[in-house]
């Protein structure tokens, strides 16, 4: 019944990208691992890291969208959501140092002996067995989203106020992070990774994994949005995006809807964050800079609010202009991405898909009027 | 009053003028002969006799005795004071302070001190100092017992208490005296307790260590005395702090008041969210620069007016940008402001890379004029002039805009397409117009905020990214579209800052207000000072 539910939500479209997704996660690890570094279609490991971030920005993207796109809520926060997963999984691979620290301590981190912890802040328990970080990767994000959520929505916060209220929350968890006395790294976060369930994060094979679960868990984000959103529930969200008040009016309690999307959403970046963590090999407070959080709202923008499939081809097609101009052109980037930021805005308010969509409606209007 | 203190600095300069007349009996060749030939205890005679004879010329000698500058030529057994330049020694005559060449150290022979005459030295130029002609001098002098806390200067110090007639140093000098009758332990109780009486009005942070050693050390009435004094000091000097941390409150919210009062006319009037605000404000310092660039290299002596000449072009150079902005971007967006803030987001991006690619990334030099370098004591006070002038500024900027916005028809213009865009537009006002120049003026205020910021702030790329979220947090708390919200919401922000930053540490304290922040949002949506009626929404 459920895979009925989670089936009927997707048009056509919507099947051919999700398989398309676990294609592409599929194939691109093999043609790594299989074929020989000679071949012409062998991957090397370096795109595959590459790819394998991107799809961890889709699926953030993806959660931005979910609460921008479909439900109004412009979030400018959600940088730290995918933060807080990664903070989860990373004191999961930290723990999983064990004596191959640069000390040798069992217990303590790195950075804790150095900064002379006698013992394991409390938060930090429980964070060596895998299930319980992967329900942390969860639930830290939505538990945030829920406190904040309940408090904005209830008080009828909206609009800009919440984004900045956002942005503002973005920001104190940067600070809060920076500090040595959070117990988590500070300014250098977490880094160092060793083993993942037992396999070391930098083995091909790893690589390839994490790849596959980053194409597993895109795939997966994609098909729950598209069932909340094509449901009865759905209909209702993109009401309260397009007349709140109407719906106030009409007796839906818009709060409850509001908060059942936006901590929905802070999960899929949580986890987003939690598969970022192990491929990149780092996790530090910069993730939370206020400027990130606004990044991946251009990539939902970029590509097309309000669709599925945009988020993914923005924040794919933004990140790979961003690794080849910072690599090619560095002094330009800043200037494209500022001037994506405006045209965007500008000329393009439903983005690439949308412009897709322009473009196949008016040689349609053509055709129409050909005969006549 | 007026005339009253120029005539008591005369009247002290005649009483040591006739003090110096009757001491120069013992001729201050001799005694500094004395001090050169013989050994050590007449040198220590010598030096009390130099101490006793009040001469002006003395304090030098026995400075240099002290730092072991003192040296007897060899060649013809003048005493000279000699001061390292280079390799070789320039000389002074010690007794007439005339220049006697230069000479090697080979030729020359140092006068010998011990640990003991050092002291003897330090207490006589103390009193020496005490009975010098100039006022200041004797104020300094004064203070340095204080803290000494001396008993070999108490001599000294009474015969200066007794010819001293500016009150002021009287009472400086009354305090050093009780300050070293506490320092000694058998001087009398009744006299120790007047003592306390004194240093316990005095009420500043040495004179709570010494009621606090006192009380430490004696028993008895004395004790309850200082203990009840250091009491009162501890008070007050707790008031003071108070006072000091509203202080740094106020000036860190005229700060937080420069950079958020342009965001308060083109978000709080026009409602246009401009994240590119920040950028305005790096505009105008980095227009500082360039203009304190230019008067370094073709006309120095201009320098003091560097800021002056700055805030009009900060002004006009944030201005006309402003203006520009919103004439090719921000006019397409009018009610879409999450677009707005997108696109502006974008501008800001595209304003730091420009201004990184022309100035480069460091950080640049501004120099503080020197009418806004130094300090000065208000009490118990510490006030940087700089922050002064900056907390000046700020209100000098709310009042001017409050007049402008209130008595000007632009002003006028401008609350009328903020209040009703169709009616003003029926009337004839012409609202694109007003539109850009609200924006204009909002940004242009934002380069003069950029001028002050300079003074106190890295000049760097990233000197607007630093002040956007706080900007943002004060209108919204102060509350959107009200001008005096906006002032109360900064300087409410600055001080709750500072207060808790003793307790939480800066960064926490921070952390703390914008969690704060958030919470009164959730709370009161619109601010603190909401505004009412047909203008919300």
């Amino acid at each position: 019944m459920i895979t009925r539910f989670l089936w009927q939500g997707m048009d056509r479209n919507l099947r051919l990208c999700v398989l398309l997704v676990l294609a592409v996660g599929i194939a691109l690890p093999l043609a790594n691992l299989i074929l020989a570094a000679t071949n012409p279609a062998h991957v090397p490991s370096w795109v595959l890291q590459l790819f394998g971030k991107y799809l961890c920005y889709a699926l953030l993207a993806l959660a931005v969208d979910l609460v921008w796109g479909f439900c109004g809520i412009l979030s400018l926060g959600h940088g730290a959501f995918f933060a807080l997963g990664g903070y989860c999984m990373g004191m999961y691979l930290m723990r999983q140092i064990g004596t191959r620290g640069v000390y040798g301590n069992p217990i303590l981190p790195d950075f804790m002996v150095f900064l002379n912890y006698k013992e394991l802040p409390w938060f930090w328990h429980g964070f060596d067995h895998f299930w319980f970080a992967a329900i942390m990767v969860v639930l830290v994000p939505s538990v945030l989203a829920f406190a904040l959520g309940w408090f904005a929505f209830r008080s009828r916060v909206t609009g800009v106020y919440l984004s900045i209220i956002t942005q503002a929350m973005t920001f104190a968890l940067m600070l809060a992070f920076f500090r040595n006395d959070m117990g988590l790294g500070g300014n250098n976060g977490l880094t160092d990774f060793k083993d993942i369930l037992g396999y070391s994060v930098q083995a091909s094979e790893t690589r390839a994994a994490l790849f596959f679960a980053s194409a597993v868990a895109l795939a997966l984000g994609l098909i729950i949005s598209a069932a909340v959103v094509s449901s009865r529930f759905g209909k209702a969200l993109t009401a309260v995006r397009d007349a709140e008040s109407r719906m106030r009016f009409l007796g839906y309690r818009v709060e409850g809807f509001k908060l059942f999307v936006f901590v929905l959403s802070a999960a899929m970046a949580g986890v987003a964050g939690a598969l970022y963590v192990p491929q990149v090999g780092i996790i530090n407070p910069g993730e939370f800079a206020p400027g990130n959080s606004i990044e991946a709202v251009l990539w939902v923008a970029v590509g097309g609010r309000g669709t599925l499939v945009g988020p993914i081809i923005g924040a794919v097609l933004v990140n790979f202009g961003k690794t080849w101009l910072t690599g090619a052109l560095p002094e330009v980037w800043l200037f494209a991405l500022g001037a994506l930021f405006i045209v965007v805005t500008l000329l393009l308010p439903k983005g690439i898909v949308g412009l897709w969509g322009q473009m196949k409606s008016r040689s349609q209007a053509r055709k129409a009027r050909a005969p006549a | 009053m007026l005339f009253l203190r120029p005539a008591s600095v005369l009247l002290s300069v005649l009483a040591s003028l006739a003090l110096a007349g009757a001491a120069l009996a013992a001729d201050l060749a001799t005694l500094v002969g004395n001090l050169a030939s013989g050994g050590l205890s007449e040198r220590e005679a010598a030096i009390t006799a130099l101490a006793a004879s009040g001469d002006e010329r003395a304090a030098p000698i026995l400075e240099a005795l002290g730092a072991g500058q003192l040296y007897t030529r060899t060649s013809d057994k003048l005493v000279v004071i000699g001061k390292t330049e280079g390799n070789r020694l320039a000389l002074t005559e010690a007794v007439s302070g005339k220049p006697a060449g230069n000479a090697v150290e080979a030729d020359l022979e140092r006068v010998r001190v011990n640990n003991r005459l050092r002291g003897t030295i330090e207490a006589a130029v103390g009193s020496l100092t005490l009975m010098s002609p100039n006022a200041r001098t004797r104020l300094s002098a004064a203070d340095a017992l204080f803290k000494r806390r001396d008993a070999t200067a108490l001599a000294a110090l009474d015969q200066a208490l007794a010819v001293e007639k500016d009150p002021r140093i009287k009472r400086a000098m009354s305090e050093a005296r009780a300050a070293i009758v506490l320092a000694t332990s058998d001087s009398p109780p009744a006299q120790k307790l007047a003592a306390i009486a004194l240093v316990r009005e005095r009420g500043d942070r040495d004179s709570l260590g010494i009621l606090k050693t006192v009380a430490a050390a004696s028993d008895g009435e004395v004790k309850t005395a200082a203990t009840a004094g250091a009491e009162s000091i501890e008070q007050t000097l707790a008031a003071w702090q108070m006072a000091q941390n509203v202080w740094y409150g106020i000036s860190l919210g005229s700060v937080l008041l420069l950079a958020a009062i342009g965001l308060a006319i083109t978000f709080g009037t026009m409602g246009v969210i401009n994240m590119a605000h920040g950028e305005m404000v790096m505009l105008g310092a980095y227009t500082t620069f360039v203009v304190q660039e230019v008067i370094r290299t073709s006309a120095p002596h201009l320098f003091d007016v560097s800021l002056v000449i700055a805030l009009p072009l900060a002004f006009l150079v944030s201005g006309a940008i402003g203006i520009l902005i919103e004439r090719t971007i921000i006019r397409f967006l009018y009610g879409r402001p999450l677009d707005t803030l997108l696109a502006t987001w974008g501008l800001s991006l595209v304003l730091q890379q420009a201004v990184r690619s022309i100035f480069g990334s460091s950080n640049r030099e501004v120099g503080a004029p020197s009418w806004m370098s130094g300090t000065f004591q208000l009490g118990q006070l510490n006030i940087t002039y700089g922050r002064l002038w900056i907390v000046v500024f700020a209100l000098v900027v709310f009042v001017a805009l409050i007049l402008l916005l209130r008595k000007t028809p632009l002003g006028l213009y401008m609350r009328a397409v903020t209040q009703n865009r169709p009616m003003a537009s029926a009337v004839g006002i012409r609202t694109p117009r007003v539109d850009a120049l609200t924006f204009g003026l909002g940004s242009g205020i934002a380069g003069l905020a950029g001028v002050a910021l300079s003074q106190i702030d890295n000049v760097s790329p990233n000197l607007g990214q630093g002040y956007i979220i706080d900007s943002f947090m004060v209108v919204v708390f102060g509350g959107v579209g009200n001008l005096f919200g906006t002032l109360i919401g900064a300087l409410t922000l600055g001080v709750v800052n500072k207060f808790l930053e003793p307790y939480a540490g800066a960064v926490l304290g921070k952390i703390l207000v914008l969690v704060f922040i958030i919470m009164f949002i959730q709370r009161r949506p619109r601010g603190l000072f909401a505004l009412k009626g047909r203008s919300v929404e």
